[in-house]
């Protein structure tokens, strides 16, 4: 009893060190900005701020508020088309099968794997023929089209648990495709949506490739205006704490309340789910 | 299925025949009409546009002027004898062994101390996981400070005694550094620094798949190995470790390919680095094409990684679909 007593301390010793150094960064960043021109020096980066100064954030705002804009723009669009077809795509694919439908799905779930840079040359001078390149319609075209794989793939194995006699049944009383969509599936959907949409958004906003290449100066995306923030030499630090902790609050709080459904969302990345 | 009417006239059931076996047929292409937008999207721009990538990087496309004549395999030759190329491979060799092995470790660790019925198991479970809910580009900016040889770390570091505090990603020593090519062969001291970011981001995701995994373990089974006679050592690597096997085959060509991807994070935390101790592939292709316009070079680099996530990715792919066939 007293040697479980003890390795029970030490498991939650050591859980809560390990706590601390995941947390570390957080700690960094949100005490660097909080701090004002004067006590951001590099020998102090651990110290609390002698009070809240709000400079360094009244500084990042002003500079990102258009990007973020643009980011919300995009990300929430982009979000729901991708729900939507992914959610279509999936009810065929697990409860429609055609001859070859297998095959298809794996040729689309490659999609979710390549190195973007593989398809990015033309890509560009695709979206400049058809004048969508550097406009967030543009970008939110590319994430819906390059989200298909993933958010198929989890509507497929989200669907797959629905049992197919709830299906027969409806057949039975003589509804159709569409009408076992519209008033069978999607009422059962409303988690599948919760897991895809946090997914998306996450990965949306989060994204930082296409946003670079496809836009440029007042249409880019957060993630790349941070990065010209904090690859400034004139900006100071807490101004890029400020900015960074301002692009990452966004995905932060969806993971606060709904991280059971991003976890979900995760792990259904890696097929199996 | 049935969905003629018992009662009624013959002629009612006929309509009602003919009527069903109309909509069965349309039934049969409604499924495929659905799925057809998206198809046709992903053939174009998945696979359409490797095609082209493809022939772009057989291309004579290397200034801002579109060139598409044929150069055979000049680019791949340019990028194979290249320094920068070579470092890059070098580079993504040690940092793909150590970026797996320190994830998973740490992965399959927080896995078994979160599973050990803890209390307020949630707040740490959330702790660990929520870095995957950021931004490559905010770990990149958080952890260029943390690891910036001045600050951060390496003034915890100080504080504790230590003096001979690490240089991190500014530091230029490769170990054991072997002439091989252009360059020399070794691990670049700089990349541990990019690889501990990244540990700190993915590792939760690891975490979360050893824990599914381990929650699918039937308790039976360890108290069966226990009245066995197993220390908890041995129940570990014999019944444990075995039995998560799936989780971690797939954990390993998920974060593989991760890493033969890497680029916003490297991008925003270090850059290319001096000597390119710390540049990737994704890196070089985004600069070369991007910036220096060297659009058939660029492509060849993005076919290069493409054919390594592919090689990883393919068989992946196939075996897990024939498995729930």
């Amino acid at each position: 009893m007293a040697t479980s007593r003890i390795s029970r301390t030490l498991l939650y010793a050591l859980l809560a060190l390990l706590a601390l150094l995941y947390l570390m960064p957080v700690y960094v960043m949100v005490v660097t900005s909080l701090k004002g021109l004067g006590e951001i020096t590099l020998d102090r980066m651990w110290a609390l701020p002698s009070h809240p100064d709000f400079s360094g954030y009244r500084e990042a705002f002003g500079k990102l508020a258009p990007n973020l804009a643009n980011s919300l723009l995009l990300a929430i669009p982009a979000t729901l088309l991708s729900a939507l077809f992914g959610s279509m795509n999936g009810y065929v694919l697990s409860k429609w099968q055609f001859r070859g439908s297998n095959t298809l799905f794996a040729l689309m779930l490659f999609g979710m794997f390549i190195p973007y840079q593989s398809i990015l040359i033309p890509l560009i001078q695709f979206l400049q023929t058809i004048h969508l390149y550097n406009s967030i319609p543009g970008l939110i075209l590319v994430h819906v089209v390059y989200g298909l794989p993933i958010c198929t793939l989890i509507f497929r194995n989200f669907y797959a648990g629905i049992p197919d006699e709830v299906l027969e049944a409806a057949k039975i009383d003589g509804t159709g495709f569409f009408g076992i969509y519209r008033h069978v599936i999607l009422p059962l959907s409303i988690s599948g949506f919760v897991v895809v949409a946090i997914w998306e958004f996450t990965s949306v906003w989060n994204e930082f490739l296409f946003a670079v290449t496809l836009t440029t100066s007042s249409q880019q995306p957060i993630m790349v205006a941070l990065q010209n923030l904090s690859g400034s030499q004139v900006v100071q630090w807490n101004v890029q704490m400020a900015g960074a902790l301002l692009a990452a609050l966004p995905t932060l709080i969806v993971y606060m309340f709904l991280g059971k459904y991003f976890v979900r969302g995760l792990l259904a990345g890696s097929i199996k789910g | 299925m049935n969905s003629i009417p018992a009662r009624g006239t013959a002629a009612a059931a006929e309509a009602g025949l003919v009527r069903a076996r109309k909509s069965r047929v349309a039934e049969r292409f409604l499924p495929l009409l659905m799925v057809l937008p998206s198809l046709a999207a992903i053939a174009i721009f998945v696979y359409g546009f490797i095609a082209w990538t493809g022939y772009v990087s057989l291309s004579d496309w290397n200034t801002l002027v579109k060139n598409l004549s044929f150069a055979g395999l000049q680019n791949y030759a340019f990028l194979f004898q290249d320094f920068r190329f070579q470092a890059d491979l070098r580079n993504t060799i040690f940092f793909t062994v150590l970026f797996i092995a320190a994830t998973m470790a740490i992965g399959i660790f927080l896995a078994m101390m979160v599973d050990q019925k803890i209390r307020a198991e949630s707040f740490f479970r959330n702790v660990f996981i929520f870095p995957m809910a950021l931004s490559f580009v905010v770990t990149g900016v958080v952890w260029q400070w943390m690891l910036n040889p001045s600050t951060g770390v390496n003034l915890i570091l100080k504080a504790i005694g230590i003096a001979n505090v690490p240089q991190w990603y500014t530091s230029t020593d490769i170990v054991p550094k072997l002439p091989l090519g252009q360059i020399d062969f070794g691990l670049p001291v700089a990349l541990i620094a990019v690889v501990i970011a990244t540990v700190w981001q993915q590792s939760g995701f690891a975490m979360a798949m050893y824990l599914a995994g381990l929650r699918g373990i039937s308790e039976d089974l360890r108290e069966a190995a226990r009245v066995d006679g197993a220390g908890e050592a041995q129940i570990f690597f014999k019944v444990i470790l075995p039995q998560l096997k799936p989780v971690t085959v797939s954990l390993v060509i998920i974060l593989a390919h991760i890493s033969l991807k890497i680029f916003d994070l490297v991008y925003a935390m270090t850059g290319p680095g001096s000597a390119f101790v710390t540049d990737v592939p994704g890196v070089y292709m985004f600069e070369t094409t991007f910036r220096g316009n060297h659009y058939g070079q660029g492509a060849a680099i993005a076919i290069i990684m493409l054919l390594l996530v592919s090689l990883l990715i393919i068989p992946y792919l196939y075996k897990s679909l024939r498995k729930e066939e």
